[in-house]
């Protein structure tokens, strides 16, 4: 059975009609006529829910448990992947995993955030909330594609970086500081998916991309709109118009000029269709690869670091 | 010192003190509760005569404590409109208004150019009075546009940070001064010339894990809050006490993270013989 969420719930009570007409085992017309009308309610109800999500339902969907993660996205896109890990330094943060990938005879070098895929998974991940081991080996993976001249292909789904004693001890700000710096002097092109949710600074370490796309629900913030909330209302409750006001969708962001491009995501969201999903961040992928094949470090440098230095240039007056 | 001059005597003072002097004079420090003049305390650069306690310092203060009246303001580039339409219990543009009336500063960052010591060096400087200190596209340009500054005239660059992190009203586009603000230091950084990064209360946040944590050499003033997480989100998710003096800077420079903890009236004198090494 498929995890509901709290708005989907129109949607939970068709599903259970249907569910109840299958397990009466009739094979009459009356039953599969009512059958195909229900089943042609589920999908206008589903269609029109996900056409028109709101920015808290956005976070919701893109939090899903079900939603597609790192390794299922890897398995799915790459057809070669070699894991690489550790920091060297301190030890394996399984929170971002990275590696070699080939895809139709190119090599790339992956980075992602990695929730998890079930509850063993999550805990091992740490929820993908990643501590500064983690941004180390980000580092190291940065360096590697830099010397071997490999793209870099990152996949962001985290609610942030580790809150936590440790993570502090072991300098969590320096940690992101030095990947961001290490992203920008990488010579070969960095292709930046956001696939679930871009969390404050831990996402930005991972999501300095020549190109940044999203995928159509996922969320990219400064800071989650539960924290939000209770910094500037006072009131976790007051998650929902944080939300809006945070403009935080992929829709606002491509708007703010801050992403290059959205994916459509299936009908329903990622969570219910795996491989279209993943297909088509293949496809921008393999576009994205084709556009700068070619070009000098220079120019992939250079590229980059302009795309970041003129976002926002417009509501500023010099 | 015993529990009476530690204890009853603040609490005694404090208290027949905010009767009977008038508010403007004096200044309690919210460390000792000691009734210190407010004139006094400009000249001790905000630090509190009695126990060190380091107040935090705006950012006009900081600039004469550094160059007397001998520098020039680099003009950085303002707010145009509020591209969120930001609004919590007030507009965020009803936020910006007020800031800028209460600091006379038009955002959390002021850069300049001054000559320590014969040496011309460039700095910027936050306010916390102004929004936190919070870093958001007016602050990250004003950073952004003191490394080009520096760089263009091979000057060393000091960046005193006092932020709670990015500025939450003006949203993912505060959170991009990250990458910004980082691409501008690693550009500098790559003329060979220094840049040293001021830590002073607080420097957490988007601050913290951007520009800030990259300096050549990190000092920090004494006992001033630096961190990536909020101390209070910490605790909610580990839900134990913190150790003491976490996130303070003698911690930090004994978990490695920085360079020297320093007294305000030394800071200057300690940059300056740190520049005769990098800039003979």
């Amino acid at each position: 059975m498929q995890n509901f969420l709290d708005f989907e719930k129109p949607l939970l009570d068709i599903r259970s009609k249907i569910e109840e007409l299958r397990h009466l085992k009739d094979t009459s017309e009356n039953i599969a006529n009512e059958l195909s009308n229900l089943q042609d309610k589920y999908d206008k109800v589903l269609g029109d829910l996900y056409e028109n999500l709101t920015p808290i339902q956005k976070v919701k969907v893109c939090r899903h448990q079900d939603r597609p993660k790192f390794s299922q996205i890897i398995d799915q896109i790459f057809d070669k992947f070699e894991i690489i890990s550790g920091d060297r330094l301190f030890s394996e943060d399984r929170s971002i995993k990275g590696g070699f990938g080939r895809l139709d005879n190119k090599n790339y070098l992956i980075i992602g955030n990695d929730k998890g895929n079930d509850i063993d998974t999550r805990v091992k991940n740490n929820f993908g909330m990643a501590k500064p081991e983690g941004y180390r080996k980000a580092q190291r993976l940065y360096n590697l594609a830099n010397k071997f001249n490999l793209p870099v292909v990152t996949f962001v789904d985290t609610p942030g970086a580790h809150p936590g004693v440790d993570a502090e001890d072991r300098g969590q700000s320096e940690a992101i500081a030095s990947s961001i710096r290490c992203s920008i002097n990488v010579r070969s092109p960095i292709f930046s998916f956001i696939i679930g949710e871009g969390g404050s600074g831990g996402a930005v370490a991972l999501a300095t991309g020549n190109k940044v796309t999203m995928l159509e629900h996922a969320i990219y913030s400064v800071i989650s709109p539960e924290g939000c909330a209770s910094i500037l209302w006072r009131s976790a409750n007051e998650s929902e118009k944080a939300a809006d006001s945070l403009k935080l969708t992929a829709q606002d962001l491509l708007d703010l000029g801050i992403i290059d491009e959205i994916i459509k995501e299936p009908i329903g969201g990622a969570h219910r269709n795996l491989e279209s999903t993943c297909s088509a961040i293949k496809e921008r992928l393999l576009s994205y690869t084709q556009e700068f094949e070619g070009k000098s470090s220079e120019s992939i440098i250079s590229q980059r670091e302009q795309k970041y230095l003129s976002i926002g240039k417009e509501f500023l007056i010099s | 010192m015993n529990w009476i001059t530690n204890f009853v005597k603040p609490k005694l003072q404090s208290f027949v003190g905010k009767k009977e002097v008038p508010d403007n004079l004096w200044e309690t420090c919210p460390k000792c509760s000691q009734m210190i003049l407010k004139r006094e305390l400009k000249v001790a650069l905000y630090v509190c005569k009695h126990c060190d306690h380091h107040f935090r310092i705006n950012a006009k203060d900081r600039l004469e404590s550094f160059f007397g009246n001998n520098f020039m303001i680099i003009e950085t580039p303002k707010i145009k409109s509020d591209p969120l339409k930001f609004k919590d219990s007030k507009k965020y543009v009803d936020r910006l208004k007020k800031a800028k009336k209460n600091t006379e500063l038009e955002d959390s960052v002021l850069v300049a150019s001054g000559t320590l010591n014969k040496t011309k060096v460039t700095v910027a400087i936050f306010d916390f009075n102004f929004m936190g200190g919070s870093m958001g596209m007016a602050a990250g340009e004003a950073i952004v546009t003191a490394c080009n500054y520096a760089k263009k005239n091979k000057l060393p660059l000091i960046i005193f940070s006092s932020s709670g992190g990015a500025r939450m009203q003006e949203g993912i586009l505060s959170l991009m001064q990250m990458p910004r603000t980082v691409i501008a230091v690693n550009s500098y950084c790559k003329t060979n010339q220094p840049f040293l990064s001021i830590l002073t209360d607080p420097t957490t946040g988007g601050v913290s894990a951007s520009f800030a944590m990259l300096g050549d050499l990190i000092l920090a003033e004494k006992n001033a809050t630096i961190g990536f997480a909020g101390s209070r989100v910490i605790e909610e998710t580990i839900k134990e006490k913190l150790p003491q003096n976490f996130q303070k800077s003698e911690y930090l420079l004994e978990k490695g993270m920085v360079d020297f903890v320093i007294h305000r009236k030394d800071l200057k004198k300690k940059i300056i013989s740190i520049l005769e090494f990098l800039n003979p």
